[in-house]
């Protein structure tokens, strides 16, 4: 009598994520899609003060060459209470270094769930979907989700004109992926 | 009882919110359990308070007292897993309950046009009318979004 091989399982896919803190709140991001984890003092010398009209979760900008770095708070990105953000993840692939509270842990994540479809207002554009990690329930962040393209137009706007270019500083960087 | 009035009967789950029962079709539940840890994070969806894990399952929890008795729950014995479609999709949605849910047969009426959304039927039980709920009226989902521009629309248009 033959007896049928076990059935082979396919390998489970992971994704290495960064698990975050802004306030008393975690979120998770991906570590592929974070370029650089930086304090966000190292910011302060080389940013430029910014005041988009109705857009309060921006009030930096870092130039890098030709590109802007817009600094957003993520404390007001997601209406929590303020918190001064002590580390900036510049987020690969967009204008935006989020300002977050700290780093929890960096994980992998073997399942990401899609929002449920209840959720149907702007959630649907911070969060790639939940993921359970140790128990816990965790929103993952989408890194093009904090500034929409009108955001960026009014931003963009809102640029004061260039000066001095050269004066960026890179101390306090973390390499992150 | 006849055997044509047997075939009408349906089954219904009763549930309770502050002092008044409403009745789901028990086709719609998919379980009935206590209340577990509700994970919250920043949404803008008001109806949803955050979510809780079921079965490896991530299930967003649904107050819907607000809506159909006027105050939110203040104490919550049970959740019940309510089935919401999605046009062919569909996703469990947890609703909390104040009290001990029945299984009942019964007869439905079917709602009147000036019934509020919600109302899929109503039935008479122990002498209370009882309204069905239609779970996919009373949860938000992207028809809500969909609602919402559009009468923003109409009253941006209005002079």
């Amino acid at each position: 009598m033959r007896v049928a091989a076990p059935a082979k399982s396919a390998p489970t896919r992971s994704e290495q994520i960064i698990v975050f803190r802004i306030g008393s709140q975690l979120f998770a991001v991906s570590s592929a899609s974070v370029q650089e984890v930086r304090s966000s003092d190292s910011f302060s010398g080389a940013s430029t003060e910014i005041s988009a009209p109705g857009l309060r979760k921006v009030r930096h900008v870092v130039r890098r060459g030709d590109r802007s770095l817009f600094i957003v708070s993520g404390a007001l990105h997601f209406d929590l209470p303020p918190s001064p953000g002590t580390l900036a993840f510049v987020l690969r692939k967009t204008r935006t270094a989020l300002l977050v509270d700290g780093i929890e842990k960096m994980t992998s994540m073997t399942r990401l769930q899609a929002l449920p479809q209840s959720f149907c207002h702007e959630e649907r554009q911070w969060y790639r979907g939940l993921t359970a990690i140790d128990q816990t329930v965790i929103p993952v962040v989408h890194p093009e989700g904090f500034l929409s393209a009108e955001e960026l137009t009014l931003l963009d706007a809102a640029m004061p004109p260039p000066k001095n270019r050269d004066g960026e500083s890179t101390e306090g960087t973390v390499s992150a992926a | 009882m006849t055997v044509s009035a047997e075939l009408e009967l349906q089954s219904f789950v009763l549930l309770r919110l502050g002092e008044r029962r409403f009745a789901v079709r028990a086709g719609q539940i998919a379980e009935l359990v206590a209340p577990s840890r509700i994970f919250k994070f920043p949404h803008r969806t008001a109806q949803i308070e955050g979510v809780i894990l079921r079965r490896g399952r991530i299930v967003p929890v649904c107050d819907v007292a607000e809506t159909l008795i006027g105050k939110k729950l203040m104490s919550r014995r049970l959740y019940l897993l309510a089935v919401r479609h999605y046009g062919a999709q569909t996703e469990w949605v947890a609703l909390p309950v104040t009290g001990e849910c029945e299984l009942i047969n019964a007869e439905m009426a079917a709602a009147a046009e000036s019934d509020a959304p919600h109302v899929a039927g109503w039935l008479s039980h122990a002498g209370d009318v009882i309204e069905v709920l239609n779970v996919d009226a009373i949860t938000p989902g992207p028809g809500e979004m969909r609602v919402e521009s559009e009468t923003k629309g109409v009253l941006e248009a209005r002079p």
